[in-house]
């Protein structure tokens, strides 16, 4: 028998590396520098602008004292601050009661509700801002109710609460539909039993019950609202907000170093949310079991009819947001001759390139969707099932969840800084379409991460020891066994990126050429030069373009499902 | 006898602050069936995944066959592996598990096919070869597993827990199978189990194991009946524990009466007597027998042909007592709760720890 060395308990012993996990690491360090390159560096280079003066000179906090020195940039703040609040208090309540008529009514027709009140996701933004100018702005169909309601017009911070209600209810209204489904029938019939009063049950076990999708609801709507860009561009007028602040002070005025301190602004209440949700999610697993049996709500017809009465008041609302734009975009001249045309649509394609624009849009998206899912999913492959390599393991996975916690606006900013730098060597890059791509891709990334994790973690923990005991290596089985049992989560992912790439603005209006100029930037060049109708058609063909997108990844999940999936008992 | 097919020598795994295995030594001949028995928790899956390579230990070397593959990747250790939640790739047809193994070792098409036929036959599926892992059950899906794990036909068996997600009934049968399959080849097979009814049904030798070390490594008679400590006494099977005091040689006291017992101890020492309850006979017992007392029945468990009985005594203080009567027994004597028998406690089954 060979001696061995006698056993030293605080060194670990390790295995041999083989060629497969060599493999592994490579992809795994690849990963890595697209998140350092594309994140993290663009992120660095925003927190040493904000602390440099225009001659690169490290000058501390000066930046910030000079920002805080500016009453109108702190009216700015003040500004983003009330009216994120405003929106947050309106749009929670609003959705939690829609979330409420979906989960726990037996109201009719709630795939329908469900379908309208998705709308906002599917165009930019500025749609809603766009509609309520045609709605309330100067020339609108029902300015006088505006009037008579004491306000002088929409444009400001009216027009700004109400398109924001309006684009972010769709947001809110999933995290609290999950929130609210997540609930255990058994406390409900162990109250019913004790003969526990409606009112009671509801303040006893459904909000609490729902307690961490309200917080993470409200955190993620004034997120969304502080950090947006396009309403408050379009229907703002003179109010100002961080958002058109950063975009006046970089693009306007080239001061790089203003500019930086906003984006830190705007990136403080993004972490919050982040490192919030982080916490609250681990807490909402915790809270139910396996052994939850789901709640099934009863007939209850006063009850089923309020909450149907609501949810037709809020449909109507979204489709007459809706309705309106499609309506503006076909009118001949607003408000004067409003005889359906194809004006607005012929004029915005062919005479102002957004034709060009909307064709630099599909390859926008088509490229995030493809690349973007690639390496979304790859990388959360090599996180959950491989192993070895420690600390790079852990820097991805980290870097993976940052996205979530940086908005769009300061993610372009940070391209700039970065990427137009003539020292960069990734300097060529500025300007073309995919910088564009890995911009929106980063942008989006967590998401999309973390549904791949997700479809991933649902898979037999041991398919990779298995493979490795019959000595295949982990590619193989990647792409015979994980690969085909994910794909329905690949569609969705790619569904996700593309739509998202379709009507993104805020991390993008940094970072377009004239050549790779997008459709939703377009939008905001119209309506600057005044071409509202235009500017309306070019969303709707956006919204239109995201539509057919998804049900196409709809027909093609289907076929998928049915191709990949004939294994399913 | 030469050296071992398996030599684990000092193996420890820590988990930051948690010491899962301390130190573990064990030795397995060819051919063996060995179960690794013991609590949650007490380090016997640990200690299965090191084997496999599936973790690395934190000290300790691994020799297999004569070699040394204590730093090997999975890849290059000679295993096939089970695991409870039979891990069958979902979307593959059962003959494509089975022969996922062959087709990366370039095993011919033709030959491949006839080998996963004769396997899924030997593992009782024949004619399984189209169907999809979903379509059969637990029992069957388990089965494919042990199939795909014996394709490439591995010097070395892993089981980890293979049946505990499979009803009581398809359990019994299916380890039974697995006990004659692993005869037949004669694969040496490490089979991780907490299930001590399991362990004591199939395995040559079974090492009981507690809070990452080694309690006792024996065969099922002699982890049964000579437990070598008290815990694995209390784990394997059920076992009375009376306190006692050692009185001379091979006589211990409880309560105010003294028995007879065939293990010597030291005068005076507290010691702890382990009994089974099948070792307390009700009959036959004849005059001039030792160890007899009067007991009264306290409860009375129906566990169907047998019943667990309590019962108290004079002779043991207040320390109650836990046998096993037949049920036929207690209707021939019309015994009842409240009433007594006499009983015997045999000294040669009686155990003393310290």
């Amino acid at each position: 028998m060979t001696t061995l060395a006698a056993p030293r308990p605080h060194t670990a012993v390790r295995l041999r590396a083989t060629a497969s996990d060599r493999i592994a690491w490579l992809a795994l360090a690849v990963v890595a520098l697209l998140l350092l390159a594309f994140l993290a560096a663009p992120l660095l280079a925003i927190l040493l602008k904000a602390v440099q003066d225009n001659e690169d000179r490290f000058v501390g906090l000066a930046n910030f004292v000079s920002y805080a020195q500016t009453p109108a940039l702190l009216q700015s703040l003040w500004n983003s601050l009330w009216v994120s609040g405003v929106v947050t208090l309106v749009t929670v309540p609003a959705a939690f009661a829609f979330a409420y008529a979906l989960t726990r009514s037996r109201m009719p027709l709630k795939p329908v509700f469900r379908g309208i009140t998705l709308i906002p996701l599917l165009a930019p933004s500025l749609l809603s801002a766009i509609s309520l100018i045609y709605w309330f702005g100067n020339q609108g169909v029902l300015k006088h109710w505006l009037t008579a309601l004491g306000f002088e017009e929409i444009y400001g911070a009216p027009g700004i609460v109400l398109a924001e209600i309006f684009a972010v209810f769709p947001h809110a209204l999933m995290i609290l539909v999950t929130a609210l489904t997540a609930a255990d029938a058994r406390l409900y019939e162990a109250a019913d039993s004790m003969g526990t009063s409606a009112a009671r049950k509801f303040f006893t076990i459904t909000l609490p019950g729902a307690k961490y999708g309200l917080i993470s609801a409200s955190l993620v709507v004034f997120t969304l609202v502080i950090t947006d860009f396009g309403i408050p561009k379009v229907i703002g007028g003179n109010f100002n907000v961080l958002a058109t602040d950063v975009f006046k002070l970089v693009i306007g005025q080239q001061d790089f170093q203003r500019g930086a301190v906003v984006a830190i602004l705007l990136l403080a209440p993004a972490v919050l949310t982040f490192a919030v949700d982080h916490l609250v999610s681990t807490k909402q697993t915790a809270m139910l079991t396996a052994r939850a049996v789901p709640y099934r709500p009863k007939r209850n017809p006063l009850f089923d009819a309020l909450m149907t009465a609501y949810c037709v008041i809020v449909a109507l609302l979204m489709l007459a947001m809706l309705g309106m734009a499609i309506f503006a975009s076909f009118a001949s001249f607003w408000p004067y001759n409003l005889t359906p045309s194809l004006r607005h649509y012929t004029m915005g394609l062919f005479d102002a390139e957004v034709g060009e624009g909307f064709i630099n849009s599909l390859t926008l998206a088509t490229g995030t969707a493809v690349f973007g899912t690639a390496l979304v999913f790859t990388g959360a492959y090599l996180l959950e099932k491989t192993h070895g390599a420690g600390p790079l393991r852990t820097g991805v996975r980290l870097l993976a969840m940052l996205p979530m916690a940086v908005p769009g606006l300061v993610l372009g900013l940070g391209y700039i800084f970065f990427f137009n730098e003539p020292g960069n060597p990734l300097n060529g890059l500025y300007h073309t379409m995919a910088l564009l791509t890995l911009c929106t891709i980063i942008h989006f990334y967590t998401t999309g991460h973390l549904t791949a994790v997700t479809a991933l973690k649902a898979l037999d923990a041991e398919f990779e020891a298995v493979s490795a005991s019959l000595k295949v290596p982990f590619y193989k089985t990647f792409w015979r066994v994980t690969l085909p049992i994910c794909t329905p989560a690949l569609v969705d992912i790619a569904r996700y990126f593309f739509v998202n790439a379709m009507t993104t603005i805020s991390a993008v209006v940094f970072l377009y050429s004239p050549e790779t100029k997008v459709a939703s930037i377009a939008i905001l060049n119209l309506d600057e030069a005044g071409e509202m109708g235009a500017a309306a058609a070019c969303a709707i063909m956006i919204a239109a373009a995201s539509t057919v997108a998804t049900l196409l990844f709809w027909l093609l999940a289907r076929y998928v499902e049915r191709r990949t999936q004939a294994w399913k008992a | 006898m030469g050296s071992p097919f398996l030599r684990l020598t000092g193996i420890s795994k820590r988990f930051g602050d948690f010491q899962a295995l301390k130190g573990v030594d064990l030795e397995i001949e060819k051919g063996e069936f060995v179960c690794f028995l013991g609590p949650s928790g007490c380090g016997k899956t640990t200690l299965l995944r090191i084997i496999a390579g599936l973790e690395a230990q934190s000290a300790g070397s691994i020799e297999q066959a004569g070699r040394d593959i204590s730093r090997l990747p999975p890849a290059q250790r000679d295993y096939g592996i089970v695991f409870q939640s039979y891990a069958l790739f979902p979307n593959l047809s059962v003959a494509d598990n089975v022969a996922y193994g062959l087709v990366n070792r370039k095993v011919p098409k033709l030959q491949a096919r006839a080998r996963v036929s004769e396997l899924v036959k030997m593992v009782g599926l024949p004619g399984s070869e189209d169907k999809f892992p979903a379509q059969l059950s637990g029992g069957q899906q388990q089965r494919i597993a042990l199939a795909r794990a014996l394709a490439t036909s591995p010097g070395l068996l892993l089981l980890d827990e293979p049946l505990s997600a499979l009803d009581a009934i398809v359990r019994v049968h299916l380890r039974q199978e697995i006990r004659s399959l692993q005869r037949k080849l004669g694969v040496t097979t490490i089979m991780v189990t907490h299930d001590q009814e399991e362990a004591l049904s199939v395995a040559d030798r079974i090492v009981v194991m507690n809070q990452g070390s080694i309690e006792q490594v024996g065969t099922p008679m002699q982890v049964y009946r000579d437990p070598a400590t008290p815990f694995v006494a209390d784990f394997v099977g059920r076992i009375n524990v009376l306190p006692a005091r050692a009185e001379g040689s091979h006589r211990v006291r409880v309560g105010a009466t003294a028995f007879d017992c065939s293990h010597d101890c030291a005068d005076g020492s507290e010691v702890k007597i382990y009994l089974r309850p099948e070792d307390v006979l009700a009959r036959p017992i004849v005059a001039g027998d030792s160890n007899v007392f009067d007991a009264q029945i306290d409860k009375i468990e129906f566990l169907g042909s047998y019943c667990l009985v309590r019962v108290n005594s004079p002779a043991l203080g207040e320390h109650r007592l836990t046998v096993y009567l037949s049920l036929n027994f207690l209707a021939e004597h019309a015994l009842e709760v409240g009433g007594s028998l006499p009983l015997r406690l045999m000294p040669d089954r009686m155990r003393l720890f310290a």
